[in-house]
């Protein structure tokens, strides 16, 4: 198991390199001059000089690689144009939303929809499976920022003072304020990679509160997590419910099953022990392909619900040409990927020896 | 007499060649059928939109309240009122003909999209799967790269260099599907170029430029037809997506997405405008991927029931 997780993280390298280079060359690409590019009105000649000076842009192509590989390797992801300040920190400030946000689809969608494609598989044709699949094919075809407007409006408007209601928009309850807990702590000068995670966890309402073990807050905090969280996770629920169901289908018929069923095992911890373990390798691949779903559905989601997210930072930054903060996310969500893909071939290899043995 | 009976026999037998085979199970495929009716309403749609929308797309009414409701007589509108199924936009435009229009975008952006993605990705994976080697490692190392990113990301990333714009929103769609199809392409490149029959035309003297485009290639479309039909839904959806940001199609083009993302804060006080463009978006997503699994189905047997049905 270690060596099979030491070759997997050796073949990383190339393809962090890989994704080092395509982010460097976004920021050299843009056509035009960098400085005009990045300064916009206030290009002047002098200002540009120094601008130049300043990121090290007059030297040699290769040079400034390293030196970005250099500077990344250390959390320096730069400086803002649009805020002047680190965007480490703009990335620590907006980072947590984003991922409270697909980890809880995550949880949604690989939750109901590997029981949906359990009670599917179990009864083949009948009418809960030609639900869930029809559901299904729905789901896969929905537009995430679609589905979303969509539940605010039924959850927020036509269940108004229901108590199905849900709030369709915001991170918290206006009259519900988080803890700055990096000035609480005294922990304001930190500097590098230490500095990012304090401020990281200051700034998740979820650890924050409970941190601070204000429950009330956490409450408010899930609370505005439900809908972001079906809208992200509904395409992913309805693949993972397909494979799911597919999969276990086929499993039903192996001859391991009839040989348990034949010892009198009890149907239930049939399907719960002996056909579930070998589902999961291929439901678990999906959950990994999906994570990318997950990413950019967290990002078109969080402009919907006013979110103060990576998503809407990212658009903003876009279009007011914070090349800087363009960078850092791309950056950050692209390791973010490919560690969640790693995490996946792990749980991969332990679900299945042979993998390990290859 | 004998010849004679021998021809009766043969005019018997029912000729059905592999490919009537895949049409025949095609057209028996439950959700390919319902694909199938899908694509071609919005076809027609989209030929005769000019005819079918009451109103030009982009033309402002006068005498109609901005995001006033659908009004449709037979519901119960007043008759002295002009009729507007989907009800009328931010702009006193009529939404009905805004989401006809739209169709025809749509369908361009997914074609156009997927085409340009299976001309460089086809090309890419043929020559990486056919010479192999170092060439090979070195466009694969590429194809994973791109694939590090999640694709709508990558996609917002390349749009950030490149400036917004429907254009340039394609081009960036176009080249985050690449590596799909490069990848697709070259395996089976891979497993089609060991076959007999491509031992055979080498060992009868035909140049590489005629083993690979006059029978490899050939004989790799099957997965690559059904992969272009799912792809051209993610296409779709991906190009709404950049759209609804601001970051594609620009006003006061029909574009579905960006008519959701105009109106998303209308949710409240005028839910049609968000409902009719996404309703046609699924749709139309729904369609292609409907038709999609039907042609896995009918084109490779050995698939059949991996998807919904």
């Amino acid at each position: 198991m270690l060596r099979f997780m030491a070759r997997r993280l050796v073949l990383l390298v190339p393809v962090a390199l890989g994704i080092l280079l395509v982010t460097f060359l976004i920021v050299r690409l843009i056509p035009g001059d960098p400085c005009i590019a990045m300064l916009g009105e206030r290009a002047t000649e002098a200002k540009c000089e120094e601008f130049k000076d300043r990121y090290g842009l007059n030297d040699n192509v290769l040079v400034q690689f390293g030196r970005y590989i250099a500077a990344m390797a250390t959390g320096d992801f730069g400086e803002s144009i649009r805020f002047s300040r680190p965007v480490a920190d703009v990335i620590a400030e907006r980072l947590p939303m984003t991922i409270e946000l697909t980890i809880f689809a995550m949880l949604f969608s690989t939750s109901v929809g590997i029981f949906l494609g359990i009670i599917s598989a179990l009864k083949p044709n009948s009418f809960a499976d030609t639900f869930t699949m029809v559901l299904a094919n729905i789901g896969v075809s929905m537009p995430v920022f679609w589905l979303g407007l969509m539940l605010a409006y039924f959850f927020a408007l036509v269940m108004k003072d229901t108590p199905l209601f849900i709030p369709p928009s915001g991170r918290l309850s206006s009259s519900v304020t988080l803890v700055n807990l990096v000035k609480e702590w005294g922990l304001t000068d930190l500097t590098g990679f230490r500095r990012f995670v304090v401020y990281f966890i200051s700034n998740s309402a979820i650890t924050n509160s409970i941190i601070t073990g204000n429950w009330a807050t956490l409450k408010d905090a899930l609370w505005h997590l439900i809908l972001p969280s079906m809208a992200v996770g509904t395409i992913p629920l309805a693949i993972i419910a397909r494979m799911t169901r597919s999969t276990l289908v086929e499993v039903m018929q192996q001859d391991y099953i009839r040989t348990a069923r034949a010892k009198g095992v009890w149907e239930r911890k049939v399907v719960s022990s002996h056909a579930m373990r070998n589902v999961m390798i291929p439901v678990i691949t999906i959950i990994g392909i999906e994570t990318g779903a997950l990413l950019s559905g967290a990002v078109l989601t969080e402009t919907v619900f006013a979110l103060p997210g990576v998503g809407t930072m990212l658009v903003q930054s876009i279009l007011s040409r914070d090349y800087p903060v363009v960078q850092g996310f791309t950056l950050i969500i692209a390791i973010i990927f490919v560690v969640i893909n790693l995490l996946v071939d792990v749980s991969y290899a332990y679900l299945d020896p042979r993998v390990r043995l290859e | 007499m004998t010849s004679n009976v021998a021809i009766l026999d043969v005019t018997n037998i029912k000729h059905t060649s592999p490919g009537r085979e895949a049409v025949r199970r095609l057209f028996h495929h439950r959700s390919a059928l319902v694909g199938m009716a899908i694509l071609g309403f919005l076809v027609l749609l989209a030929i005769f939109a000019e005819q079918i929308a009451p109103y030009n797309p982009t033309q402002l009414l006068r005498d109609v309240d901005r995001r006033a409701a659908p009004c449709i007589h037979i519901l119960g509108c007043p008759a002295d009122q002009p009729e507007h199924l989907f009800g009328i936009d931010g702009n006193s435009r009529d939404l009905l003909s805004r989401v006809i229009f739209g169709s025809r975008l749509s369908l361009q952006v997914g074609l156009s999209t997927v085409g340009f993605a299976i001309i460089i990705g086809g090309v890419i994976g043929a020559i990486a799967g056919f010479v192999g080697g170092w060439l090979d490692d070195f466009l694969m190392r590429i194809m994973d790269v791109l694939m590090a990113f999640p694709s709508l990301l990558l996609a917002i990333a390349i749009v950030s260099f490149l400036g917004t714009g429907l254009i340039n929103a394609l081009l960036a769609i176009g080249i985050v599907s690449i590596p799909r199809f490069a990848r697709l392409v070259r395996s089976t490149v891979i497993s089609v170029k060991e076959l007999e029959y491509i031992v055979a035309a080498r060992s009868i003297g035909a140049t590489q430029g005629r083993l690979l485009f006059g029978h490899i290639i050939p004989n790799s479309l099957t997965p690559l037809i059904v992969q272009a039909t799912l792809g051209i839904g993610t296409a779709i959806l991906d190009a709404a997506a950049l759209s609804f940001l601001g970051l594609g199609a620009e006003p006061p083009r029909p574009e579905w997405g960006l008519m959701l993302g105009e109106e998303r804060n209308s949710i409240f006080n005028a839910p049609h405008l968000v409902f009719f463009p996404g309703v046609a978006i699924m749709l139309t997503v729904l369609g292609f991927n409907l038709l999609g699994d039907g042609l896995r189905d009918a084109l490779d047997p050995r698939l059949r029931g991996t998807g919904a049905n």
